[in-house]
């Protein structure tokens, strides 16, 4: 991350309306709250999500990062409040949606090559076998694989490949649909910190040039930070939103957390110390 | 024949005397065991990317005893296997939705199943070899309408997969992001297993309760070994189902056994063979460099 990037603030900790050229928010999430009997995991949560915004969401474990995907998608109720997509409450199976899965190693001998996982993104969900469109269809596989840098390997059965290159896969299986925005639930975890990279490379660069929107739910925002134009941090029944450098501050965090929170930057990495129920090992490790 | 007087014992396994004259007699026996070879091998498919072969067993012991109580009120025996089998799958389908649950409602039927089963013979007063069918197999002795209706739900059942293939092989190969994209899983696995329990209630009628998995489980294992195509896999899981089923008849034919021996026995060498050349090519594909990371 360049250092001109680290010093621009942004307008502030809140929303950031859609009113301006970028035009209506293709997410709009209104005064969204999700409990489970007790437990609230949101409250009065808001947010428009722009055109080619990518916003990564944190929190610790059991904060309800992936249950506000699982919102987005239509398979989570809420408690109260509404999840418009382009102005449309969302339903389940919309296919203007993308979603990529935490990285779950697909087991040897399952019936799937590569190209066959990128496959179920364009028509898994219909009924019957394909007979229209084949040609149509292996077309758009084929870019999508191209697209992610897996074309060598799509070929092979998903099951031999290794953690990155299933995620690669499943990067393209999401954007075959060529969905308006793309749900991403910790999509590198347990990946090394090469294919970390290189799966959040793709997920950007596809922000970017796409104008696809992104929710990049993560334990650790270094290998996203340099595209992150905000941060959904959700802490014990509270949340925050704003830029990364608003966010990502000792007072800030102490203040969401309600208890002393360090954050420290070591070379251009985010580290937060001492955040409760943080076992996160990424934050602890020393990078090159 | 030179060893007629002496009939050895092989003659039993193995007679091809008068073979053509038998063959036109179990033409449509043939027929059904084509589609429930094909049928048995495509679904097994699904089984083994489910993790139901458990399940498999459990809906054919239920199976077993609707059969059995069929024989036993004078009724069909096919349609009291068909409806042993629905309940059996219907009940696993609904309160098993993970794994362990299901098992455990498995272990629980199965022993019910086979044991209501076995009351009902034990009651019942007819021919010896109509039980014994039940559980080692008899679809030479399985004819007319009750033959159409084997073939009439194995197609059904065939008909079925097809209409639910792509959803359904989303919903077994890659279940979170299936559920994601908005296939319908409850619904889904749930006609899955109506379907499964139709396939079942046939292969009974044919290999017999106690033999089911060797048509529906086998030949998709066998399939998994030396392939990874979701297109090759069903197709040579289905290859390999027609194979035992018709094999087996086959050779049954002219010996006097049951003829679920032979189906198991070539089910059984087709996996070994599979094993053998999926190792192989596994071992070639390994020296040829695995997967960089």
């Amino acid at each position: 991350m360049a250092a001109s990037e680290l010093g621009q603030f942004g307008s502030g900790v809140g929303q950031v309306t859609g009113d301006s050229a970028a035009g209506t928010p293709v997410l709009r999430v209104r005064q969204a709250a999700l409990a489970f009997s007790e437990r609230v995991l949101w409250d009065g949560l808001s947010l428009d999500v722009l055109p080619g915004e990518f916003i990564t969401v944190l929190g610790a474990n059991g904060s309800g990062k992936s249950s506000l995907l699982k919102a987005i998608l239509g398979m989570q109720q809420l408690t109260s409040g509404d999840i418009q997509l382009c102005g449309h409450p969302v339903r389940k199976g919309d296919r203007r949606i993308g979603y990529i899965p935490q990285q779950r190693l697909i087991p040897r001998g399952t019936p799937m090559r590569g190209r066959d996982l990128v496959s179920f993104g364009v028509d898994g969900h219909r009924w019957g076998v394909r007979i229209a469109g084949r040609a149509a269809a292996r077309a758009r596989i084929a870019a999508a694989i191209e697209s992610v840098g897996a074309s060598s390997f799509a070929d092979k059965p998903v099951g031999l490949l290794s953690g990155g290159e299933q995620q690669r896969l499943r990067t393209a299986q999401a954007l075959v649909s060529d969905p308006v925005l793309l749900l991403c639930d910790e999509p590198l975890s347990s990946l090394d910190l090469h294919y970390q990279q290189s799966v959040a490379n793709l997920v950007s660069r596809r922000c970017r040039e796409h104008g696809t929107s992104v929710l990049f739910v993560t334990h650790d925002i270094n290998p996203v930070l340099s595209c992150t134009d905000r941060v959904l941090y959700l802490a014990a029944g509270r949340h925050l939103l704003g830029t990364p450098n608003d966010i990502l501050r000792s007072d800030v965090l102490s203040q969401l957390y309600q208890t002393p929170v360090e954050v420290a930057r070591v070379g251009d990495r985010v580290v937060v110390v001492g955040a409760p129920e943080h076992h996160e090992p990424h934050h602890l490790e020393v990078r090159q | 024949m030179i060893l007629l007087d002496a009939d050895p014992w092989w003659t039993r396994i193995l007679n091809f005397d008068d073979y053509g004259r038998l063959l036109g007699l179990v033409q449509y026996s043939l027929l059904a065991a084509v589609i429930l070879g094909v049928v048995g091998g495509v679904i097994g498919v699904f089984v083994m990317q489910r993790d139901m072969a458990f399940a498999v067993h459990g809906i054919s012991e239920l199976s077993f005893a609707g059969a059995a109580a069929a024989l036993l009120a004078g009724g069909s025996v096919v349609a009291g296997s068909l409806a042993g089998s629905l309940v059996a799958s219907l009940a696993i389908g609904l309160l098993g939705a993970k794994a362990r649950d299901r098992n455990s409602t498995i272990g629980v039927l199965m022993p019910f199943g086979l044991g209501l089963g076995i009351l009902f013979l034990a009651l019942y007063e007819g021919r010896a070899s109509s039980k014994f069918g039940l559980l080692v197999g008899q679809i030479i002795s399985v004819d007319g309408p009750q033959l159409g209706w084997l073939i009439g739900v194995c197609t059904l059942s065939l008909g079925l997969l097809l209409v639910m293939w792509r959803p359904l092989m989303f919903d077994s190969l890659d279940p979170d992001v299936a559920a994601a994209r908005g296939v319908p899983d409850k619904v889904v696995s749930l006609a899955f297993m109506l379907t499964l329990g139709m396939v079942v209630s046939v292969a009974v009628q044919i290999v017999g309760a106690l033999l089911v998995l060797a048509l529906v489980v086998t030949p998709a294992a066998s399939a998994l070994r030396v392939s990874s195509s979701p297109v090759v896999v069903p197709a040579l899981a289905a290859g390999f189902g027609v194979l035992a089923a018709v094999g087996g008849i086959l050779l049954a034919l002219g010996g006097a056994l049951p003829i679920s021996p032979y189906i198991t026995t070539i089910s059984f060498l087709t996996y070994l063979v599979c094993r053998g050349v999926g190792s192989r090519s596994r071992v070639s594909a390994g020296s040829s460099g695995p997967v960089a990371s």
